[in-house]
């Protein structure tokens, strides 16, 4: 790869600090274990004139659980929230995406701000300066057509592929956000944007969030309901590091032989995470098929995999849906035995 | 382009010198300071040949911007020798062949000094896990987690001895 260009490395220890120097470095990023930003840095896909260490802001690295609702620092590292206690007790779907990005090494320097953040991602965006330049530049950079969808009109279709998102969207998580104007809270449903409509409405792969300039995540949180059991899956062609070809994100609860609650979150298939609309109409009765080729149905509506991996978008989309159903079974059965 | 005076505590000493903002931990080490032990692999955080312990912790130094490690302690594999001694994780690798080209050994000998450290006394299943982000394209493996499990055994060993 590249030599890394020129730039400025600020180290702010609390959030004002953070964003003032935002304000004085037009143009920068944030960065936290620079497991992410610090490739694309050396692919040339961008040159931000300076980089924002978040990992000095102890503001920021903190954890608090319980069985009501969890808070967490975008500066706590992955490896963290993994291992924590109380995320393990009463978010085991939040702990279980938190252990299963990328590599053991990966997770000690990957940040939650970062990967509640991550890039969209494509096989025509994550390569080499050359790769892309040999290909005349794609839409997320500064090419003018979408590799992917040649006919899209200008939308971008890179897949988001973060893992905690789609967790903490079983929980109705939302971000706290900090930025020139100040502070506000925004659903995670709200920040993610990525709906890739044809008429432009909405973001797409290239505009990903819902982000006001120079604003940035403090904080991520959510809140647990009474008897919900939740977990969280993902295949990879490398299981050991490779971001998923397909996650999918399960809470439910179950009240004797009834589905009382249903939620189901998946990632690595569209511009966005999406928590699946529809699911409520599945409750109310037992686990049969029903409420399995229910479920079939909502994925095959909802998820939209393109082919912006080395696998097939029909092959995620089904990988997807298989997911999200064991799990489903799964923690179904386990419901009747706790 | 922005210079600063780094300090770490680097293989258990105190080392001060002066890297550019955009300089990457690997090449502050290999360098800047001729310490070419750590490796550079795919350069890009996918094989984990470059791993150094920062504060005991297994990180990629090929993702690893320098001044952001100032005040922290940095271990790379010159640390595990002492005095022409090899130590536990490396006589592991020596006795049950864990190296065959060695271009990746700096780095498993580091993820795997990082896992003894906080796990004196790891499973089979501690130990792959704990190896996830390094790749071997030589030994497949088997030969790589004996070599863990064996500088568990030669800790536990020196520790009775002791």
């Amino acid at each position: 790869m590249d030599a890394l260009p020129e730039f400025e490395v600020v180290r702010p220890t609390t959030v004002e600090d953070v964003v003032a120097a935002r304000a004085a470095h037009p143009g920068s990023r944030l960065v936290g274990g620079g497991t992410d930003l610090v490739v694309n840095i050396r692919r040339g896909i961008e040159a931000p004139p300076a980089l924002i260490d978040m990992t000095g802001v102890d503001e920021l690295k903190t954890i608090d659980a319980d069985a009501d609702a969890i808070t967490v620092g975008a500066s706590v590292t992955l490896a963290e929230l993994a291992e924590h206690p109380d995320v393990r007790a009463h978010y085991p779907a939040i702990a279980a995406a938190a252990g299963e990005i990328a590599g053991p090494t990966h997770r000690v320097m990957g940040t939650v701000g970062g990967n509640i953040c991550l890039d969209t991602r494509c096989i025509f965006y994550n390569q080499s300066d050359w790769w892309r330049g040999s290909n005349n530049h794609c839409l997320k950079t500064t090419g003018e057509m979408c590799h992917v969808a040649p006919k899209s009109k200008g939308v971008c279709f890179a897949t988001f592929s973060g893992d905690l998102a789609p967790a903490f969207l079983l929980f109705d998580g939302e971000v706290e956000l900090a930025g020139p104007s100040g502070r506000r809270s925004l659903p995670l449903t709200e920040l993610y944007i990525g709906y890739s409509r044809q008429d432009g409405s909405t973001g797409d792969g290239k505009t990903y969030m819902s982000l006001e300039p120079d604003e940035f995540v403090l904080r991520v949180r959510a809140r647990n309901a009474p008897g919900l059991v939740s977990g969280y899956d993902k295949m990879r062609i490398r299981r050991s590091i490779e971001y998923p070809v397909a996650g999918a994100g399960v809470a439910l609860r179950r009240d004797g032989d009834t589905l009382a609650d249903l939620r189901v979150a998946i990632t690595g298939t569209n511009p966005r995470p999406v928590r699946l609309d529809g699911t409520e109409a599945l409750c109310g009765g037992p686990l049969d098929d029903r409420v399995t080729d229910g479920l079939d149905e909502l994925v095959r509506d909802q998820i939209m995999a393109m082919k912006t991996t080395f696998t097939p978008g029909h092959y995620r989309r089904r990988v997807a849906g298989v997911l999200a159903r064991r799990l489903m079974q799964r923690l179904w059965d386990e419901a009747a035995t706790s | 382009m922005a210079k600063r005076l780094l300090r770490l505590v680097l293989n258990g000493r105190p080392q001060d010198g002066v890297a550019a903002d955009n300089m990457l931990l690997l090449d502050y080490l290999r360098e800047v300071l001729a310490l070419t032990g750590t490796k550079t692999g795919c350069d890009g955080g996918e094989c984990g040949a470059c791993t150094v312990l920062i504060d005991d912790k297994p990180v990629l130094s090929c993702l690893t911007l320098a001044v952001t490690c100032a005040g922290k302690r940095v271990d790379t594999v010159e640390a595990l020798a002492d005095d022409g001694r090899l130590s536990a994780i490396q006589r592991g690798f020596h006795e049950k062949l864990g190296a065959q080209c060695g271009a990746c050994t700096p780095g498993f000998l580091m993820a795997s000094e990082g896992l003894l450290r906080r796990n004196p006394d790891p499973s089979e299943d501690e130990i792959r896990d704990a190896l996830g982000s390094n790749i071997c394209r030589c030994t497949g493996y088997v030969k790589i987690i004996e070599a863990v499990r064996h500088a568990a055994d030669l800790l536990k060993q020196q520790e009775t001895a002791a």
